[in-house]
């Protein structure tokens, strides 16, 4: 399988997201910049976390009219996995990618530590290697991971089982308690913790690993004959 | 020419935690009336004219990029201006 890890001006996870995939995970992985116009020879793309341009205006507003973002929803559409996390997470809400908004963190700190995680739904193509319920611990590291939707659209969140990925402990004041959520169609998934940070029992935990476990499996069901 | 300021605050629904921050340092410096404070932003955008009517080209400005429609709203004053 091979990802792209998207690089915006401002990134600052991009070396980690690479790290995690080419030498935890096993699998093929190029950096892509911003100004890139295909992303067709990539099975998967990711979105790594950092401030991209400056977080000018609102987190995630400028990165998302860049080239690149065009191919970005062309691939959602077509059914590849994307995943947000961080700011990837607040590109992809801005974009339109994935419903609701961030504000800034209800104790207006930068928050940096590692969070307990509910995983709420493990029928997903990012989630099928943990068990439902089970609590994971990831690091998140934002200041403006306060998510925020309607009551008509939680509603909708709930009833399509989207709300992946629940905060043990709230730490930044999320509506639900949400910290991650897919599209409708479950092929992206945004979400404020790091995964990528916790790939390696040596940097303090490796329940991020089995994300990527994830998406790879459920590629090798969908595309590899007698996977 | 114009001149348009645009001002974007958080919708009334949705908690402005900076708001509140500032409400309460207001309150220990012994403001007790204020009963509530919301941060915003403001720009000024300065805009040729065109064959386009300027409310047209201004809201479509606010809603695509200046304010995100999910938990911002805006609002604009539009001043035409001599160019020197």
């Amino acid at each position: 399988m091979k990802f792209a890890v998207i690089v915006f001006p401002g990134s600052n996870c991009d070396v980690d997201m690479f790290h995690a995939i080419q030498d935890e995970l096993g699998e093929q992985v190029e950096y892509v910049w911003h100004d890139s116009e295909s992303l067709e020879e990539f099975d998967g793309i990711l979105l790594p976390g950092g401030f991209s341009y400056g977080d000018y205006l609102r987190t995630g507003a400028i990165a998302r009219f860049s080239n690149v973002m065009k191919e970005v929803i062309k691939a959602a559409e077509a059914g590849k996995p994307i995943l947000g996390v961080c700011n990837g997470f607040q590109i992809l809400l801005e974009a339109g990618l994935l419903p609701g908004a961030m504000r800034r963190n209800e104790s207006l700190s930068f928050i940096c530590k590692p969070v307990e995680l509910k995983v709420e739904n493990n029928q997903t193509m990012f989630t099928n290697e943990y068990s439902n319920g089970e609590t994971i611990i990831i690091p998140v590291a934002h200041g403006e991971g306060n998510y925020y939707c309607d009551e008509e659209t939680l509603a909708r969140l709930k009833e399509n089982n989207q709300i992946v990925f629940t905060y043990n402990q709230n730490p930044n004041g999320s509506l639900a308690d949400i910290a991650g959520i897919t599209n409708e169609k479950g092929n992206v998934l945004g979400m404020m913790p790091h995964p990528e940070r916790a790939v390696d029992e040596l940097l303090g935990g490796a329940d991020g690993l089995k994300m990527f476990q994830s998406i790879v499996k459920a590629w090798r069901e969908a595309h590899v004959v007698n996977a | 020419m114009y001149k348009v300021k645009v001002f974007v605050t958080l919708r009334e629904s949705v908690l402005d935690p900076q708001g509140k921050a500032v409400t309460h340092s207001l309150h220990s410096l012994n403001y007790q009336q204020v009963a509530d404070v919301r941060i915003g932003k403001y720009m000024e955008l300065t805009i040729e004219k065109s064959e386009r009517d300027i409310n047209e080209v201004v809201n479509e400005i606010c809603s695509n990029l200046l304010a995100n429609p999910v938990i911002e709203d805006y609002r604009y004053e539009v001043e035409e201006c001599v160019t020197l």
